[in-house]
């Protein structure tokens, strides 16, 4: 894959919070119909990373470019116009709203009454029936709260809402972090499905295990620092998993505990 | 075509859940109303005054109740929209008694035309939601505590300016200003043999229009939305504070109104006028549904709480009993509905197993 077929490309990111570095010469790229796998333990600078693609901060140092042009988000709102969603981890949804309510909040169809602009509901019921559908879940009930529904089935309300409204880029802080291992692979299919509908995927996550089955390029981070950067088939998913854990350390760790085992 | 796919999908974990989705009945979908509780309540206090007393289930006793179900009411309607939006507002009961002073002293000591009186009124009303809203969102602090401070504020104002200008505290001699007939006839007066107020027309009237912006507009999804979780709306584009705002100066202006009703009903206006009532509507829309946190609600629930509020305290009336009861009667009612919100908020919320 070359360069300038990428949608989105960060270009040496720093970012910087007075004496703290938060993010230290990041690039990433990810290409129409790929998925990015961002990885990182707590503290790895994955968050400050989302902040600046999804224009919540501007980075000091570095570009972003977009569709082979650079871009500034100055805002949340020109990333989203720009066709960049991020889908936070819990403020994704209003859990007492119903389903159709949050898929089309801030966006609701409306239709007119003479003068008089009007939410169109039973078109808005029926986009959304059909884009869960697309995802594989068949909604009977277009008035359920989003509370009623399961972690995963919330995530893809969130991702099917995102792809909708066109999104080219879809950013998922960490999707999968909150769910359990049937809840985890449901979502992982719904990443698959976004990325087959040629959207682009950046999937910010700490368990190697989630992001092996379904990334395209692998970036690891480090306390702000670029660890590597894979294509897939370019690392094993043991070595993904040593690489995220810190390596040596996890060896030792390893050999500490057979040690004690063996002690007993 | 993406139908048929997953209509001919094998069993999967997706196709699990979707049959719990399926399992809607019809009592689901009226148990998820917000208002049912207070309907049925209001049915129970209905049935109750109108066997224990004579005059409750007449046309004469239902002219009472609901003139004053509608002036606490249209308010408390208002509120249930802002308390859906997540915020509070303690100044709404004194701005009925700010209200009917401004526009009384406006038109007896500026000999203003009462209708010219009124407009600035709700202008003055709006500007004090509009203070209040911003307050709140620019300050972030709890609406509570913005509000009481507004409550107490116009509470001296009243007393003071009108001590200082009436040397009373009170405005009156209304009825001679020009245009007091026709404002009268619009908002003070009353129709039907049986003497119903012209206040219940403008309760429904409110009531059925709140309804509608809230499931029906944009602005309705968006009030929701800003309740429920504002950092979500945000995120997905709503103006959280352009909503916020405007439904401070939707509140403060639906006490204006019932203060410009009262005043205009009694031709005076006195200025400890309205102050403890914000409590009153506040219960009303929490017994109509509206949870405290924000989110969850109705303009129906509310205008039913406060139906259940009028027609008991003139239940009581009729009874015989001491009107002061009525205090009891609403603290009761409010934490029964506290209690059974939660319920309802547990299982709108959290019923995933």
């Amino acid at each position: 894959m070359s360069v300038n077929s990428a949608l989105l490309e960060g270009r040496n990111l720093s970012k910087y919070f007075g004496s703290v570095i938060a993010l230290k010469d990041i690039s990433v790229t990810v290409g129409e119909g790929q998925v990015t796998c961002v990885l990182g333990d707590n503290g790895a600078g994955k968050s400050t990373f989302i902040k600046i693609l999804s224009g919540v901060h501007q980075p000091d140092e570095g570009e972003l470019v977009m569709e082979g042009e650079e871009v500034r988000f100055p805002s949340p709102r020109a990333a989203r116009d720009r066709g960049i969603a991020t889908v936070f981890q819990d403020l994704a949804t209003v859990p007492l709203m119903s389903i159709w309510r949050n898929f089309f909040l801030g966006s609701e169809p409306t239709r007119k009454l003479g003068p008089i602009k009007m939410v169109d509901v039973k078109s808005a019921q029926r986009i959304m029936h059909d884009e869960m559908a697309k995802m594989g879940i068949d909604v009977r009930d277009p008035e359920q709260p989003v509370g009623t529904l399961s972690g995963g089935e919330r995530q893809a309300v969130a991702i099917s809402r995102a792809i909708y409204f066109g999104a080219k880029v879809l950013i998922l802080d960490e999707p999968t972090s909150a769910l359990g291992v049937k809840q985890s692979g449901i979502v992982l299919r719904y990443i698959a499905q976004a990325r087959d509908k040629g959207v682009g995927v950046i999937f910010i996550t700490h368990n190697p295990h989630h992001a092996y089955p379904v990334g395209d390029r692998f970036v690891v981070l480090n306390r702000g620092k670029l660890l590597g950067a894979w294509e897939r088939g370019g690392i094993s998913r043991d070595e993904l998993v040593k690489m995220m854990a810190g390596g040596e350390e996890l060896d030792e760790l390893t050999q500490d505990l057979e040690r004690s085992l063996e002690r007993k | 075509m993406s139908d048929q796919a997953t209509a001919v999908e094998p069993p999967t974990p997706t196709s699990v859940v979707d049959d719990r989705l399926a399992q809607v009945s019809f009592l689901t979908k009226v148990m998820r109303r917000p208002e049912l509780g207070a309907a049925l309540a209001a049915l129970v206090v209905a049935i109750f005054f109108a066997a224990t007393t004579d005059e409750f289930g007449t046309l004469d006793g239902a002219a009472n109740w609901t003139d004053v179900a509608s002036t606490i009411g249209i308010p408390a309607v208002a509120v249930a929209l802002l308390m859906i939006g997540g915020e509070f507002d303690l100044s709404a009961g004194v701005m009925t008694g700010t209200a009917g002073l401004l526009m009384g002293l406006l038109a007896t000591e500026l000999d203003m035309n009462m209708w010219i009186a009124i407009a600035l009124t709700l202008l003055f009303a709006a500007a004090v939601g509009f203070i209040n809203g911003t307050m709140v969102v620019r300050t972030k602090l709890p609406s509570f505590i913005v509000t009481l401070a507004t409550f107490f504020i116009l509470q001296g104002v009243n007393l003071g300016v009108t001590k200082e200008i009436t040397g009373t505290v009170r405005v009156s001699g209304l009825s001679e200003v020009s245009g007091y007939n026709s404002a009268f006839d619009v908002f003070g007066g009353s129709f039907s043999t049986y003497d119903f107020r012209i206040t219940v027309v403008w309760w429904i009237a409110i009531t059925v229009l709140a309804t509608w912006v809230l499931a029906r507009t944009r602005v309705g999804n968006w009030i929701f939305g800003v309740g429920g979780d504002q950092v979500a709306a945000r995120n997905v584009g709503v103006p959280v504070s352009r909503v916020k705002i405007g439904l401070f100066m939707t509140t403060a202006m639906a006490g204006a109104l019932v203060g410009i009703m009262v005043a205009l009903r009694l031709a005076s206006a006195q200025a400890s006028q309205g102050v403890g009532q914000e409590f009153t509507y506040i219960i009303a829309a929490v017994v109509g549904g509206c949870l405290l946190t924000g989110g969850y609600g109705s303009a129906i629930g509310a205008a039913i709480g406060a139906l259940i509020i009028g027609m008991a305290f003139i239940g009581i009336q009729f009874s015989g009993w001491d009107t002061d009861w009525r205090f009891l009667f609403l603290g009761v009612i409010l934490l029964l509905a506290v209690l059974v919100n939660n319920l309802v908020r547990r299982s709108a919320e959290g019923a995933r197993r």
